[in-house]
């Protein structure tokens, strides 16, 4: 064992690291590769027929009528944002508040029930949540405020449960990097607590909890199967709160079963959209979470 | 202690990218030395040792000049097994970091790698290095208890019969007893001087009277430079450099 | 708006913060006893363990169930070593170049993709154009890929986590990096990384949308890889949306549920216990 070794020995382990090191890269390479083969397949089988049609007519058309050859995206994308927004209107005064709380106001011990308890909402199915909507929110609606209960506001306040782990979590990280001398600082200077968290922490904190509400958009956008149930996918623009609406993703996922031909490269078309979007939102979030991680 | 040089350190240089830690350093060590290093903090004496067993080249951006030639042959030639070069020249770092395996297991570790899997030469090395080491009457009946169970003194002994499994030639130990209490500090010297009838060992110390009592031959690093290197008595006494003289007296340090 | 004086201002922001809070555990706790509370008395050793006879209307979950493990099975099998892989190269064998760049932004587009377009991808390529069909293979694959950027993300931060000094020690005892890696930095972070996967799996179960066009509906038990298979949150989807039995969908749900909060629970038990181990 002692020497300092013979150059055949010292050159085999040289080679094996380096073969490991190689095979280590091409794994590595695979998450890539999937994201790359992935686009590469959406936008393929998608986007011929979105110039077939016209790239304007196809986003902004009103008329989704597969059966008459009419694709029109317009009522899907402005399904798909009316209820990102009402999510959001929901998701953030909620989200924001729990991870204030957690991070500010509770106890170890509260914290060590109520950390459990959102970790356990970021879990549950989809489908559960729209069940959920469909037995007791829809009905509700229907009947105080009028309707079908099936609408825009039905939809806004599921997805809003559902990113709330997205943008407690986040947010909740983003305040806990800010460094205690932060809130000693404040509280020393005789600010209250709401008082350090409204003028020193948020602040500190912004571009962390920015990026929690984009990636909860993200989220609110992606979802499928709890808007199916309860937001009554009428492929028209909603005229209102109560008005029933057709999301993008619910859009392809109703009728893939039975779409077949010019239909079908219609709906891949909707997911090429719908990756668009997404694909926008992601790297606006990673930009902003890179900018907090530089912070000091 | 003999007078046979077993590593001779020439022009040596050691960057890590624009930062020169060392500079111009020319350096004996003797076979069967105990060599202590003394010096302020930063003068560059614990990159000497990790540039002994070109642990600096795991630093990104390190790049070196000179030359080191261990048992004659130049460590940083081209077809030097760098793997048994590091087990040939162990080193017990400031903190004690035992791994979080049982004690058995942490002085096996080395010889696992090494190649050396049967139960009987594992049990034998495990005895032997811990003897060596001076651990093993209080650990014989626990072998199997974790290693991050021992007290501070102990697991710094874990650490140095752990590079006794691996048979290195020479023990290099930077700062081993800064942490440790005056009992630790003098078990791991006494187990010094009984290593160094077969090993040469090098000491980087912060503690200058460590080294006046353990060390054969001392050397003063001052910012990336050797000021002087002779016989502790000397050194000690009748230094030819002022600033050696200067940093004993504690007028820095 | 009149300005309040900052006490009643923190008095009324207290409120307001923590009956938010309390609004938002509350709806967690409703939605959760209401599941289990008709879903429970549905339960029994037969519902468990006998396959759905009448569209579903009758009879149990246990096809359902088999195919649910059978992709989360496959998927694991699939997205572990590579994700494990990914992230020892990043952690240990790059150093933050242009490289890892790519490598990074790769995995975390991929964790933002929705689960729709996992699963009209997993429909175009596994389904119709490799010909698999719908399958357990197809869904296990695509699953797969979308359980990938999580095991690495988790992966990741446990290797981080592993002191520095474990890989000096080992590296100065004369071992090779492949060594290291395998003999000290994958030990100790191996809890860390069985946490993400357990995690991972806890995804999968409740994964309806990807599922649905790539394993398919089929209510047989499946006897194959290729055997279109239904996941047990799809079958609760069919059942509530079908209306074919609210008492079995309920049923459903509350195993879907447990098995949520088992698995929560598991990881939590996995954490704590290996944290005491290593420190």
């Amino acid at each position: 064992m002692a020497g300092t070794g013979s150059k055949r020995a010292g050159n085999r382990l040289e080679r094996n690291d380096r073969l490991v090191r190689l095979a280590l890269l091409v794994v590595a390479f695979s998450a890539v590769s999937v994201l790359l083969v992935i686009t590469v397949f959406i936008v393929g089988q998608g986007t011929p027929i979105m110039f077939k049609y016209g790239l304007k007519s196809f986003l902004t058309g009103t008329s989704w009528y597969p059966s008459e050859k009419l694709f029109g995206l317009w009522p899907m994308i402005v399904g798909s944002l009316f209820v990102t927004a009402g999510a959001l209107v929901i998701g953030i005064p909620f989200g924001l508040a729990c991870a204030v709380v957690l991070t500010e106001f509770s106890s170890k011990r509260v914290r060590r029930f109520i950390k459990p308890v959102i970790e356990l909402l970021a879990g549950i199915p989809s489908v559960v949540y729209g069940f959920m909507g469909v037995i007791i929110l829809v009905p509700f609606i229907r009947e105080t405020f009028g309707g079908p209960g099936l609408s825009v506001l039905a939809a806004s306040i599921i997805l809003g449960i559902m990113i709330l782990p997205t943008i407690i979590s986040i947010s909740v990280d983003s305040l806990q990097a800010v460094p205690p001398s932060y809130r000693e600082g404040s509280i020393a200077l005789g600010a209250t607590r709401w008082q350090t968290v409204k003028m020193v922490l948020f602040p500190a904190a912004r571009s962390g909890i920015i990026a929690s509400i984009i990636l909860g958009m993200g989220r609110a956008i992606g979802e499928t199967m709890a808007t199916i149930m309860v937001a009554g996918n009428a492929a028209q623009v909603p005229g209102s709160l109560l008005a029933p609406v057709r999301t993008l993703t619910s859009n392809v996922a109703l009728e893939m079963s039975y779409a077949t031909g010019e239909h079908r490269e219609a709906l891949f078309a909707t997911g090429v959209v719908l990756f668009v979007i997404i694909m926008v939102l992601n790297t606006i979030a990673n930009a902003t979470s890179a900018r907090r991680r530089k912070q000091p | 202690m003999t007078n046979d040089v077993a590593i001779e350190v020439r022009a040596f240089s050691q960057y890590f990218g624009e930062v020169r830690k060392i500079r111009g350093l020319d350096l004996d060590v003797h076979r069967n030395e105990i060599l202590g290093i003394i010096g302020p903090a930063r003068s560059g004496k614990s990159t000497f040792l990790c540039a002994l067993n070109r642990l600096n080249d795991l630093v990104r951006g390190s790049r070196r000049e000179g030359t080191i030639r261990i048992d004659g042959r130049d460590i940083y030639g081209p077809d030097v097994d760098v793997v048994a070069l590091r087990r040939k020249l162990g080193m017990v770092f400031a903190t004690p970091v035992p791994l979080p395996r049982s004690i058995y297991e942490n002085v096996a570790f080395g010889a696992r790698m090494a190649g050396v899997h049967s139960r009987d030469r594992l049990e034998g090395i495990v005895r032997d290095s811990l003897e060596k080491g001076g651990l093993w009457d209080e650990v014989k009946d626990r072998l199997d208890t974790s290693g991050l169970k021992l007290s501070g003194g102990q697991q710094q002994r874990l650490c140095l019969a752990r590079i006794l499994a691996v048979a290195p030639e020479f023990i290099l130990l930077d700062e081993p007893t800064s942490g440790l209490d005056p009992i630790s500090t003098m078990k791991i010297e006494d187990s010094l001087r009984r290593l160094k009838k077969d090993y040469t060992v090098i000491l980087v110390t912060n503690n200058t009277k460590q080294a006046a009592r353990v060390a054969d031959r001392t050397a003063f690093f001052l910012s990336g430079e050797l000021v002087e290197a002779g016989p502790t008595a000397k050194i000690f006494t009748a230094p030819d450099d002022q600033r050696t003289d200067d940093y004993l007296r504690g007028r820095f340090g | 708006m009149k300005r309040l004086g900052p006490r009643l201002e923190e008095k009324a922001a207290r409120t307001g913060l923590w009956a938010l809070t309390l609004i938002t555990v509350a709806v967690l706790v409703f939605i959760i006893v209401f599941i289990l509370s008709r879903g429970l008395p549905v339960l029994s050793l037969e519902f468990l363990t006998k396959n759905p006879v009448d569209m579903g209307k009758a009879g149990g979950i246990f096809s359902t169930i088999v195919g649910m493990v059978a992709l989360s099975v496959l998927a694991i099998l699939i997205a572990a070593p590579l994700g494990v892989g990914t992230a020892i190269y990043l952690t240990e064998y790059t150093w933050g170049g242009p490289l890892t760049r790519i490598i990074r932004f790769g995995a975390e587009c991929l964790a933002g993709i929705p689960s729709i377009i996992f699963g009209l991808f997993g429909f175009i390529l596994f389904v119709t154009k490799l010909k698999f069909g719908w399958s357990i293979l197809s869904g296990g694959l695509t699953l797969a890929f979308m359980l990938l950027p999580t095991i690495i993300r988790t992966s990741e931060e446990a290797i981080k986590s592993v002191p520095p000094a474990y890989r000096l020690v080992s590296f100065s005892l004369g071992s090779t990096k492949w060594q290291t890696v395998t003999r000290v930095v994958l030990p100790s972070a191996l809890p860390g990384i069985v946490t993400g996967i357990v995690l991972s799996l806890g995804r999968s179960i409740g994964e309806t949308a990807a599922t649905i066009f790539t394993a398919g509906s089929a209510l047989r038990m499946p006897t194959s890889l290729f055997s279109s298979t239904r996941t047990m949150s799809v079958h609760f989807y069919i059942l509530a949306r079908e209306g074919i039995s609210m008492p079995k969908a309920y049923g459903t749900a509350a195993i879907l549920i447990i098995a949520i909060l088992g698995i929560n629970i598991l990881t939590y038990y996995l954490m704590n216990r290996f944290i005491k181990k290593y420190s």
